[in-house]
C-alpha cells in the first residue's frame, strides 16, 4: 500500500486518488479559489487521520467569512480598511482579490483562526473579523455575555426571544392573531456592536430600569422582584396586548348562507336582546366599545341544519340558527378597529381587534439580558421604597442570592455601565470581548461623585432608618416577558362537563377543572380518607344514576308513561336505584358493545 | 392504638400503598442520583436498575455473585483460602489451551499453556485423560509433552468435527460450572472469597465451606435450593443492601412487606403485569392496570364474579374505598329494637 495515497471525495463520492500529501494538495487548491480560478464556493478539507480529501460544492453548507492570513501577516491591511472606510472598494473586492474566504464547517477543521490581529503567529491561517462574531444573532445581542456562564447565555437567548416590545411599527393596521406592544420602549444603555446591523436601536424590546441589588421583607424571596408603584403608574413596562377575533360568513351546499345580522328573536340558540345592545344595524360592534368575556361581537346566524317540514298553512317558515362571535370567557378589552374583508374563498369575512391596557401586575415575569428572570412579588409604593443618600428611588429591587451561585457578573458590568452611561448621557458599548471597560465606569462614576462600584448608603422606605450596609444599584436594561398573569390566572368550583364522560372539562380555555389524579388518589388512600376519594371522584365528578334490576343484574330503565320501573331483559320490576360513577356506566356500554354481558349484583346496603 | 411494644398498624391502614410510597418516593431520588455515576465502570448494578432486577424477579441477576467463607480453622490461612478459591475458579479446556482444526488431515490440535497448568496444579495426564473420556471411541487422541492430538478416521464428516470441537471447547477440567472468578478478600484478620458467577447447589457441597455463611446475590436460585422462606429473606437482604448503599433510610418492614407479597404463593411472582398485578382478586383491578381485554374477556368466558373488596374497583365504580375509614361499617340489629317499638 502507497503511504501517500489519499482518497478524493466531492460531494461525499470517492472519485480517485491523489499520491502525494493531503496538506499540498489542500494549500494548492486553496490557491487556486483564492485567485479567483475557482469558485469562492467550493470549500476543501484535508483529514489526516482517514487520509482522505474533500470537495464539497453543494448546497445546504453553514458558511463563514474569514480573514485570510499569509505569513503571519493579515491580508487586511490598513491600506485596505482605509479604502473600504472610504467606500472605494467594497466586500466583493475582498473576496475576489483573496483577502477574505468563506469556509465551511468541513473546512475549519483544517484552519487556523486567530481572534484578535495582534495574537496572530506564523502558524495561523485565518483571522476572524471581532471576536463576538462567533456569536448567532440573538447571543450577539447580550452585553459582557463573556462574563457569564454559558448556561446563563443560553436562557438570556430564550428570554430575549419572549420580550414584549416595538416589534414592527405598523401594528395599528396589522391584524395579528395576538401580539404586544410596549408603551415607552428604550434602546438600552449598554449596547453591542450587533445594535447596528440588526436594527435593534429602531425595534426596542425593554426599558432601562433603576434597580437596587436589597430585599424587601421576604417578597424578594426565589427571583421574586419589588416593582415601586409609581414606577408603573408613570408607565414604566406598559404594555398594549392586540387580540383579533374572525369570523367568516360560511357557504352551504344548497345555496345557502351565514348572515352576519343581529339575531332575530325567533333564531334558535337566541342569547337574548342584551347580548347584543352592541352591535350596529349590520351585526357588526363599533370601534371603541369596552367588551369583556361572553359579549357578542359579530352577530351572525347560520341556517337549519336539516330541511323544514312543510308547515300547515303550506309556507316553509326557516327557522336559523345562532351562530354568533363572542369574546372569549375570562378576556376584555376595547374594539381596536373592525375590518370587513373577503377570506380566500371569497366569502365576506370580519375581523374585529380587541386591545387591552396590560399594567404590570403580582404575577407578571420580567428578564435581564443575563438570564435573571423573576416574577412580580409585590408593587410597593414609592414612600414605602428603600431610598438612596441621593433621594433616588429604585424602579426594581432584585434579590443579592440571584447573583453569587448563578456567576453573571455580566449582569453587574451590565448595572455599573448603565449607570455611567446615565450620569454622563452616553450609550456604552457592551459588546462581548472587546466592549468598554469596566475600570471606566469606575471613573465616569467618581467624576460625578459616585461612588465608583456603585454601592450607595440607602434608608428603609418603612422606617426611615439607615440601612446597615451600602447597597449596589445601577441601571440595567429590563424586558417584560409575554407570560402575563392575566392571560394565565384560572380558577374553578363548577362549570362545563365533557359531553362523553360526564366529567369536568380540561383546560383554561375550557374553564376546566384541575385533575385529581392517580398520584393524588394514592395520597388519601394512603391516609385511609375514603370519604373524600368518594367525594373528589364520584360527587364532585361524574355522578350518575343507573336503575338495575334485581334479578337478572342487567341495566333497568324507567317506563314515564306507566310511572314504573322495569327490566327490558327479564321484565321484572324488581329494580334498585344505584349510584355510580358515569365512567362506569360506559364501561357496561362499552362490554356490552363487545359483546359480553355484565351483570351487577346487588345487596342491601347494611348487609 | 398502642402496646408495649410501640406502634401498632391501626385495622384498615393501606399498609400496601403506604410501602409502595415509602418505597417508591426514595427511588426517584435514586434515579436521579445514579446519573452522577454516568461514565464509571460499574461492574455490578446497583441503584435502581438492580432494583428493578430484584422486584421483577430475574431469573438471574445481570452479575450473579457469591460470597463464600471459609470453616475457622482455615479463615486466617492465605494460602489455604487462594487453594480453595482455585479449586471453585471453572476451568474449561478453551481456557487453557490453544486449540486448532485441521479439515484436510482431519486432525484437531490442542495446545495447553504451560504457565496455566503450573498456576491450577494440573497435569497433562488428566487432561488427556478428560479428552479421552469424553471422545470415547470417535477418535484417536495422541499426547506429546503439552500438545494433544485428536485424529478422526479420514471418512469422518467435516460438520462432526467442527461439532466436536466446539463442545471440546467447553470441556469441563477443573472447578465448579458458572463460577467464572473466584477472588479472596481480607476482612479483619480473616480471609473470605467472592466470585463472579453463582452455583450455590454445588457450592454449599464443598467440605471447605461454612455453609451457613455463604451468600449469592442470585435469589432464584436461593429459592431452588433453601426453598422459599430462604428466598423471602435473600429479597429483603438484597432490597436493604441497595437502600443503604444509596444512603435512603427506608423502614426494613415495608421490604419485609413487599418480600412477603412476592412470596406469598409460594414461588416468587414478579411485581407487574405477569406476576401480583396479574393475579390480583378482581378482575375491574385486573382490567385496569394492563391487558384490558384479556382479563375482560377470560372473565366473562369463564363467568367470573368481582366481590368488589379492593381500593380500584371501588374507584372504578364510584363506591367507598373499603380502607382507612371506609372500611367500618354500622349495622343495625333491627329484630329487638324495632319489635319494642311496635309495643
Amino acid at each position: 500500500m502507497n503511504e501517500h495515497k489519499i482518497a478524493v471525495y466531492v460531494n461525499g463520492k470517492l472519485i480517485g486518488q491523489y499520491y502525494d500529501s493531503g496538506e499540498k494538495l489542500l494549500n494548492l487548491l486553496r490557491e487556486q479559489r483564492r485567485i479567483g480560478r475557482l469558485s469562492d464556493q467550493i470549500n476543501f478539507s484535508y483529514n489526516p487521520k482517514l487520509k482522505s480529501f474533500y470537495v464539497n460544492t453543494d448546497r445546504g453548507r453553514v458558511r463563514r467569512p474569514y480573514i485570510i492570513v499569509k505569513n503571519g501577516k493579515s491580508m487586511l491591511t490598513d491600506e485596505i480598511k482605509d479604502q473600504l472606510v472610504k467606500g472605494e472598494i467594497n466586500f466583493k473586492y475582498l473576496l475576489d482579490n483573496g483577502i477574505v474566504e468563506f469556509l465551511d464547517a468541513g473546512e475549519e477543521e483544517n484552519a487556523y483562526v486567530a481572534l484578535t490581529e495582534d495574537e496572530i503567529t506564523e502558524e495561523h491561517t485565518h483571522l476572524d473579523f471581532d471576536a463576538s462574531t462567533i456569536y448567532s444573532v440573538v447571543t450577539a445581542s447580550l452585553p459582557y455575555s463573556n462574563h457569564n456562564l454559558s448556561v446563563r447565555n443560553t436562557m438570556a437567548c430564550s428570554q430575549t426571544k419572549q420580550a414584549l416590545g416595538m416589534y414592527v411599527s405598523n401594528f395599528n393596521i396589522r391584524m395579528d392573531s395576538r401580539s404586544h406592544i410596549m408603551y415607552y420602549p428604550q434602546v438600552p444603555l449598554v449596547q453591542t456592536a450587533a445594535y447596528d446591523f440588526l436594527n435593534l436601536k429602531k425595534r426596542p424590546a425593554g426599558q432601562n430600569f433603576v434597580v437596587a441589588v436589597a430585599t424587601y421583607y421576604g417578597y424578594t424571596m426565589k427571583d421574586a422582584i419589588i416593582i415601586n408603584k409609581k414606577a408603573i403608574e408613570r408607565g414604566l413596562a406598559r404594555t398594549v396586548q392586540f387580540k383579533t377575533y374572525k369570523i367568516t360568513e360560511l357557504m352551504y351546499p344548497g345555496g345557502q348562507k351565514d348572515k352576519f345580522q343581529i339575531p332575530l328573536p325567533t333564531t334558535s340558540g337566541y342569547r337574548g336582546e342584551e347580548s347584543y345592545k352592541y352591535l350596529d344595524e349590520d351585526g357588526l360592534i363599533s370601534p371603541e366599545v369596552p367588551v369583556s368575556g361572553g359579549d357578542v361581537i359579530v352577530g351572525n346566524t347560520s341556517p337549519p341544519r336539516f330541511l323544514e317540514e312543510i308547515s300547515v298553512f303550506g309556507v316553509t317558515e326557516e327557522k336559523r340558527r345562532e351562530n354568533s362571535l363572542s369574546i372569549k370567557s375570562g378576556d376584555k378589552g376595547i374594539v381596536d378597529s373592525v375590518m370587513v374583508t373577503n377570506g380566500i374563498d371569497g366569502n365576506r369575512m370580519v375581523k374585529v381587534r380587541v386591545r387591552d391596557i396590560k399594567v404590570p401586575e403580582l404575577g407578571d415575569k420580567f428578564s435581564t439580558r443575563h438570564g435573571q428572570k423573576g416574577v412580580i412579588g409585590l408593587i410597593v409604593p414609592e414612600e414605602d421604597m428603600p431610598f438612596s443618600e441621593n433621594g433616588i428611588i429604585p424602579d426594581l429591587l432584585i434579590n443579592p442570592h440571584a447573583i453569587p451561585s448563578r456567576m453573571t457578573v455580566g449582569h453587574l458590568i451590565e448595572m455599573l455601565g448603565g449607570k455611567a452611561g446615565s450620569v454622563d448621557a452616553s450609550i456604552k458599548d457592551g459588546t462581548a470581548f472587546t466592549g468598554d471597560d469596566f475600570e471606566s465606569f469606575k471613573k465616569v462614576l467618581a467624576d460625578h461623585g459616585f461612588d465608583e462600584y456603585g454601592e450607595e448608603v440607602f434608608y428603609d422606605g418603612l422606617t426611615g432608618k439607615k440601612v446597615k450596609m451600602k447597597i449596589f444599584m445601577g441601571v440595567i436594561y429590563y424586558q417584560r416577558l409575554h407570560h402575563l398573569v392575566s392571560n394565565k390566572i384560572h380558577a374553578r368550583s363548577r362549570g362545563p362537563v365533557q359531553l362523553l364522560t360526564h366529567q369536568p372539562t380540561e383546560g383554561r380555555a375550557r374553564e376546566g377543572g384541575l385533575r385529581f389524579g392517580e398520584m393524588e388518589r394514592d395520597c388519601l388512600v394512603g391516609y385511609g380518607a375514603s370519604m373524600l376519594i368518594k367525594e373528589r371522584l364520584l360527587d364532585e365528578s361524574d355522578k350518575a344514576t343507573i336503575l338495575v334490576c334485581n334479578q337478572c343484574g342487567s341495566t333497568a330503565v324507567h317506563d314515564y308513561i306507566r310511572n314504573r320501573n322495569y327490566c327490558p331483559v327479564c321484565d321484572s320490576t324488581d329494580v334498585s336505584i344505584v349510584e355510580v360513577s358515569y365512567a362506569f356506566k360506559l364501561l357496561l356500554d362499552e362490554i356490552k358493545s363487545i359483546g359480553i354481558f355484565p351483570r351487577l349484583i346487588t345487596s342491601d346496603k347494611a348487609e | 392504638m398502642r402496646g408495649k411494644k410501640g406502634k401498632f398498624i391501626v385495622p384498615g391502614d393501606p399498609v400496601g400503598t403506604i410501602a409502595a410510597q415509602s418505597l417508591g418516593e426514595p427511588g426517584t431520588q435514586m434515579n436521579m442520583r445514579s446519573f452522577h455515576y454516568a461514565g464509571t465502570a460499574e461492574a455490578v448494578p446497583t441503584g435502581l436498575p438492580r432494583v428493578i432486577e430484584v422486584v421483577d424477579a430475574r431469573r438471574t441477576p445481570k452479575k450473579p455473585m457469591m460470597d463464600i467463607h471459609v470453616k475457622e480453622r482455615y479463615a486466617k490461612d492465605e494460602k489455604k483460602v487462594r487453594k480453595i478459591a482455585n479449586n471453585l475458579e471453572h476451568v474449561t479446556l478453551h481456557k487453557i489451551a490453544g486449540m486448532m482444526e485441521d479439515f484436510d488431515k482431519k486432525v484437531i490440535l490442542i495446545r495447553v499453556n504451560p504457565s496455566e497448568l503450573k498456576r491450577l496444579g494440573l497435569d497433562m495426564r488428566l487432561i488427556r485423560a478428560k479428552i479421552v473420556e469424553f471422545l470415547g471411541n470417535k477418535a484417536k487422541v495422541e499426547q506429546r509433552e503439552n500438545k494433544v492430538r485428536i485424529k478422526f478416521s479420514k471418512k469422518e464428516k467435516i460438520i462432526n468435527i467442527r461439532k466436536t470441537m466446539n463442545k471440546l471447547k467447553l470441556l469441563h477440567i477443573k472447578g465448579i460450572p458458572r463460577i467464572e472468578k473466584a477472588m479472596i478478600i481480607k476482612e479483619g484478620e480473616k480471609y473470605f472469597i467472592r466470585t463472579g458467577g453463582s452455583n450455590l447447589a454445588e457450592v454449599i457441597k464443598l467440605p471447605e465451606i461454612e455453609v451457613g455463611t455463604v451468600w449469592t446475590n442470585d435469589i432464584m436460585e436461593v429459592n431452588k435450593v433453601f426453598g422459599i422462606e430462604a428466598a423471602r429473606n435473600a429479597i429483603v437482604k438484597e432490597l436493604k443492601i441497595i437502600m443503604d448503599s444509596q444512603g435512603l433510610p427506608i423502614d426494613i418492614r415495608w421490604l419485609l412487606l413487599l418480600s412477603d407479597a412476592m412470596c406469598k404463593s409460594g414461588t416468587i411472582q414478579a411485581v407487574g403485569r405477569h406476576g401480583l398485578s396479574g393475579h390480583k382478586a378482581g378482575i375491574l383491578a385486573r382490567a385496569a392496570f394492563e391487558e384490558t381485554m384479556k382479563h375482560l374477556v377470560n372473565a366473562s368466558i369463564k363467568a367470573e364474579e368481582d366481590k368488589l373488596s379492593g381500593v380500584t374497583e371501588n374507584v372504578i365504580i364510584g363506591q367507598i374505598v373499603p380502607i382507612g375509614t371506609g372500611i367500618v361499617k354500622l349495622k343495625f340489629a333491627s329484630g329487638r329494637g324495632t319489635q319494642k317499638a311496635k309495643k
